[in-house]
């Protein structure tokens, strides 16, 4: 996740897309697109473990407990839902 | 039990720790925004341009840069923790010394990125 903030970072401030056409481009890019949709997955899996672990911490009655991570599991797959209608569904 | 709530004193690697908490779950409600920005711009020409826009707004700003400086704190708070997993920094001064460079780490890099926004 560091080497992808880097990498866009790194192209963000080397070669600023001035334009809509130029920002839409290089989104469009297979290689860009993948290394994007490897860091979303991962992005997602890590706030999984972290607010899950989180929460074990501070949320002991186990019907809150569950009710609370399921919610958590619903945004975090509506998240990547949405990202991938962006990332692989988009028109044009 | 002692808990006189103005004489604890939190240690430094308290205060780096339960930051880490936090700013983990200011990322984790800050990511639909980031995809919003996302979608945004690539929905069009207009939308783009709509967005850019939007970067100039103070409210716009001052979210970035209190989210920035959450990702460096988590970020450096992160590598610190990995490292004393592998047992490097794990005695007192050090680890005092490392929650230290990870705190004002964090706020330094809030200060760049305020200064790049601003």
């Amino acid at each position: 996740m560091l080497l992808f903030i880097l990498f866009l970072l790194t192209h963000l401030i080397a070669d600023p897309p001035h334009s809509y056409a130029a920002w839409h481009d290089w989104m469009s890019s297979p290689a860009v697109n993948v290394v994007t949709s490897v860091f979303v997955v991962a992005l997602l899996a890590h706030a999984w473990v972290g607010v899950r672990d989180v929460v074990m911490d501070y949320v002991h009655p186990i019907a809150l407990r569950v009710l609370v991570l399921s919610s958590l599991v619903l945004y975090l797959t509506g998240l990547g839902a949405w990202v991938a209608r962006i990332l692989w569904l988009r028109q044009g | 039990m002692f808990l006189d709530l103005v004489r604890i004193q939190m240690p430094v690697g308290a205060l780096t720790s339960i930051t880490h908490r936090v700013t983990g779950i200011l990322l984790a409600l800050g990511i639909p925004f980031g995809i919003y920005i996302l979608d945004q711009s690539l929905q069009g020409p207009e939308s783009y341009t709509r967005l850019i826009s939007l970067f100039d707004q103070w409210a716009f700003q001052a979210s970035s840069i209190v989210l920035i400086w959450a990702l460096a704190h988590h970020l450096l708070a992160g590598i610190r923790h990995l490292l004393s997993d592998i047992d490097v920094g794990s005695l007192l001064p050090a680890a005092r010394r490392s929650a230290w460079i990870v705190n004002v780490g964090g706020l330094l890099v809030a200060l760049l990125a305020a200064g790049a926004l601003l």
